[in-house]
């Protein structure tokens, strides 16, 4: 266990240590009407300052749970801090959870007062106000539209600094009485609960000290090099444990710069106005910006898709190596340098991605084509794993050690083994304390002796020596003839082409391996643009026989790769179906951070399933969906089903599975 | 979307008076001896079937047509002609049934446009830009980064207005009458072929043009939810008269009205 210095083991000391250190260089920026708005690490002190204060005289104290619901702004930023310069603790919540969702958190969290961005929020806990007995005012940031609102529980975010700064003008001791509340503060106090969105069941608040956090994120700067000259942009969610690391803790420990966007539709352009140079996302960003690129691409003229195409396939055959500096002929670095002039270098400065020294994929596998492709044109883009009940941190790949089917060595600080049954199991400085209020769940996952059991099977490579990751433990299994099936390595693969947003492989104790898939509206309808098919919705275009036709096409190619890989041979897809609708948070398919939850999904197109294994050609669904505000309504719809031919098993002999 | 609080708009002052207004083109009667009134903070609906005169309506109001009868009455001076010119210089903007914007230029410029009534400096000093030209551009811009903000335009900022979908432009189109500063805001159709999501974000921003900035509104609507919704008060055309001229809830049972609208006074359903 590492220690720390007991004047920086919380988040506030750390405020204040910034602002008398480095008072004058940026902390915090946000685009506002247009301008990039400045503030300095001195100013940020006053405005959390301010805001604390007037926490403290609405009756925030030690101990008290409080939630910041919005998307990234300074302010709600700084809320978080302020809170927790009283000792209170903050429970950020998913801004677009629905206010059912929200419900539970707070309630169970036992919130008694939130920081919300605008009237969406505020409506959203009126709406619930009576399962929250405990919640007694709400601090709203934007005040559009609230004029009319029952005045005697909300108040402004401004107000509530005046009344600090009030406070503070009039009161010299009130400055002195704030300070020494931070010094009592100590690095073993409960800092933050964060809800876990779980691909099974309800959320779990995941309880974290500063000394977890700081300790991760003091690691991670030291493994990285990262200084106060970093420039990150944040636009993740608030309440997920990679924004809390990256643009709160490890900001506040390196003290470099967080950028927040104008609005959340205008991250890229906000991106590439600063030239962030680190970053951190979940494999969908960085799908999401290849599907764009590769939809534009197909609008473009012969010559520039000639182009691009070229030289794309240069980088997929050289960038690698280049960047990890491997020996490679000089006719292929001057094509690669002239690919660098052309395409990458304007792509990567599209994307704001110029300067980037550092970039993490984290949250979710990633495909190993879409990982290569960022790297081949010369993203330095790497893996790491983690959890929120590990504040982040598991393992990482350092810097010229990179390869897309491992995660990397375990980082400073942290042991990593696996279990007998093939489970990773971890022990770090920045293990949770518990899950709050829920000894048994904690129970099931810390073992006494500081093990962390991460319900996800893998082994160490014995080529790197670095960790892989092979799927969730609880859903590898095997098909009835003893062929493993690891359902999230064959979605992946089907993830890969841009038309495919989301597919669902299942297989376990079946006899054959089916999949059911999202398409991509965005890449599909360029698609059905440029071939004249004709849709009037989301559902219309899914149901297009034609679609089914290019669908068809990736699932084959899937299954073709599938087929040179012995373990897998076996788990090549039969049937496929094209889902009617979009899979959704809000209707408890997706995590909040995107993932399948598989076992809910399984279940809820039961009716699908079965038709994949009686052999129907087609099957009938209703489902019932969640618009945004709450309210339900029922889809109902016919889906084909496609069969496919598997390719020959090629491997000669199956092996046991590592 | 709550409820409008009618009773304090419909006591207000009256802000534009139209007084038994005429107006035919040739043979054909657009508007005959129509009276009403618009009342300072309001929203005012105006309504009817097809061909019932109520873009003519509007036309007459910010002066693009005149009317050969009657007179309009704005902040109490009685005119019966007006060019739009001046009715844009006395505080009437309007936006149109089918979008008139600069195609080619971008959201911002757009709205930049719109500030053009505001411009203090001449050619001279704009062609220079500096001094007082400059200081003006940037109070200019102030203005209208605030509108972007308001509207929630910010992604299509430096995007030109042609490559936009219906809806965002209907959007961009609003934000350059914003632009102006009316008291008068005239909407013609705001919501035609938006889908349902467009129509609440539109009907969400009418309403916080009027509880924020306090601009009087008067709409030209066929989406009778949204009229019903956001309305204060309704006035009625058919055929170039009024019919009727009351709150939505009593519009919605007036027999006249279910008549012009359905034929037939059986099946009242507005």
């Amino acid at each position: 266990m590492q220690s720390i210095d007991p004047n920086l083991d919380t988040l506030p000391k750390l405020l204040l240590h910034n602002a008398a250190a480095m008072g004058a260089r940026p902390a915090m920026r946000h685009k506002d009407l247009g301008i990039w708005q400045t503030w300095t690490w001195a100013q940020v002190l006053d405005e959390v300052r301010a805001l604390s204060i007037g926490l403290g005289a609405l009756g925030l104290k030690r101990g008290d749970k409080f939630t910041i619901i919005g998307t990234n702004r300074p302010r709600l930023y700084w809320a978080i801090c302020a809170g927790q310069a009283l000792g209170a603790v903050p429970v950020p919540v998913y801004a677009d959870a629905v206010a059912d969702e929200m419900a539970f958190v707070l309630s169970h969290a036992e919130v008694v007062l939130a920081v919300v961005e605008d009237q969406e929020q505020v409506d959203k806990i009126i709406a619930v106000a009576d399962r929250l007995p405990l919640l007694r005012q709400i601090i709203y940031d934007e005040p559009r539209g609230l004029r009319d609102y029952d005045r005697s529980r909300l108040i402004a975010f401004t107000e509530v600094q005046r009344i600090g700064r009030e406070k503070l003008a009039a009161d010299h001791e009130a400055l002195r009485r704030w300070e020494a509340g931070i010094a009592a503060g100590a690095g073993s106090d409960l800092s933050v609960i964060l809800y876990t969105s779980g691909t099974t069941g309800r959320s779990k608040g995941v309880m974290l000290t500063y000394q977890n956090t700081i300790v991760s994120a003091r690691n991670a700067n030291a493994f990285d090099h990262l200084d106060c000259n970093e420039q990150v942009i944040a636009y993740l969610p608030l309440a997920w444990i990679g924004d809390y690391i990256f643009s709160y803790v490890q900001a506040y420990v390196a003290g470099y710069c967080v950028n927040c966007p104008e609005t959340p539709e205008t991250v890229v352009q906000d991106r590439r106005e600063i030239g962030t140079t680190y970053a951190f996302a979940p494999p969908r960003v960085y799908e999401n910006v290849l599907t764009l690129t590769m939809v534009r691409m197909a609008d473009a003229g012969a010559l520039k898709r000639k182009i691009f195409d070229f030289f794309i396939a240069q980088a997929r055959r050289w960038g690698e190596k280049i960047l990890d500096r491997e020996k490679v002929p000089l006719s292929a670095r001057l094509l690669y340098g002239l690919g660098r002039l052309l395409v990458y270098g304007p792509l990567m400065n599209q994307f704001g991605l110029s300067r980037i020294r550092v970039a993490y994929t984290a949250g979710e596998a990633i495909g190993p084509e879409l990982f290569r492709f960022w790297r081949g044109i010369g993203l330095n883009l790497k893996q790491l794993y983690g959890q929120t009940e590990a504040s982040v941190y598991v393992t990482a790949q350092a810097d010229g050690e990179v390869y897309a089917d491992t995660v990397g060595k375990a980082s400073p600080g942290v042991e990593v083994k696996i279990s007998d049954s093939g489970e990773v199991l971890y022990r770090s400085p920045g293990v949770f304390v518990g899950y709050y209020k829920d000894p048994e769940k904690t129970a099931e996952v810390l073992t006494p002796d500081g093990w962390v059991r991460t319900g996800d099977a893998g082994f160490f490579d014995a080529r790197t020596g670095q960790l892989r990751i092979i799927d969730r433990a609880n859903d590898v299994g095997r098909l009835n003839d003893g062929t493993l099936f690891a359902p999230k390595y064959i979605e992946n693969k089907l993830k890969f082409y841009p038309n495919i947003r989301e597919a669902v492989a299942i297989g376990a104790d079946r006899s054959f391996v089916c999949a059911m898939i999202n398409i991509d509206l965005t890449a599909v309808g360029s698609w059905a643009e440029r071939n004249n098919v004709v849709y009037g919705s989301y559902q219309e275009l899914a149901a297009d026989p034609r679609v089914y036709d290019l669908i068809a096409g990736h699932v084959d190619e899937v299954n073709r790769s599938l087929s040179e890989e012995e373990l897998m041979a076996g788990a090549q897809i039969r049937r496929f179906l094209v889902l009617h609708k979009e899979l959704d948070p809000d209707d408890g398919e997706l995590t909040r951070t995107q993932k399948l939850r598989r076992g809910h999904i399984i279940d809820r197109y039961g009716a699908l399933v079965a038709a994949f294994y009686s052999g129907a050609p087609a099957a009938e669904i209703s489902t019932e969906i969640t618009f945004e505000d709450g309210h339900k309504g029922v889809l109902a719809a016919r889906l084909v089903i496609r069969d496919m031919k598997p390719y020959p098993v090629r491997a000669a002999k199956m092996e046991r599975a590592a | 979307m709550r409820a409008p609080s009618a009773g304090q708009a419909a006591q207000g002052e009256v802000l534009l008076a139209v007084d038994d207004v005429s107006l035919t083109f040739g043979g054909v009667r657009a508007l005959s001896g129509v009276s009403f009134d618009i009342r300072k903070g309001e929203i005012r609906a105006i309504i009817g079937p097809n061909g019932a005169g109520k873009t003519s309506m509007l036309n007459v109001i910010n002066g693009f047509y005149q009317p050969q009868a009657g007179r309009i009455i704005f902040k109490g001076q009685a005119r019966t002609g007006m060019r739009p010119f001046a009715a844009a210089q006395g505080g009437i903007a309007r936006t149109f049934q089918n979008l008139a914007l600069f195609r080619g230029m971008t959201t911002l410029d757009n709205l930049l446009a719109g500030r053009a009534l505001k411009m203090r400096c001449g050619f001279f000093w704009q062609l220079i830009r500096h001094g007082p030209a400059l200081r003006e551009e940037v109070e200019h811009r102030r203005r209208v980064e605030e509108i972007i903000d308001f509207l929630e335009i910010a992604s299509i900022r430096k995007v030109p207005v042609g490559r936009l979908p219906y809806g965002l432009q209907k959007r961009v189109e609003l934000g350059r009458a914003l632009a102006m500063e009316p008291e008068l805001l005239l909407l013609d159709e705001p919501m035609a072929g938006m889908n349902l999501e467009e129509k609440e974000d539109m009907s969400r921003f009418i309403i916080d043009v009027n509880r924020q900035y306090g601009t009087t509104i008067a709409l030209i609507e066929h989406d009778m939810g949204v009229v019903m919704d956001l309305s204060d008060r309704v006035v009625v055309l058919d055929y170039g008269r009024k019919i009727a001229d009351a709150p939505p809830d009593e519009v919605k049972r007036d027999k006249n009205v279910i008549r012009a609208y359905l034929g037939e006074p059986q099946g009242a359903r507005a």
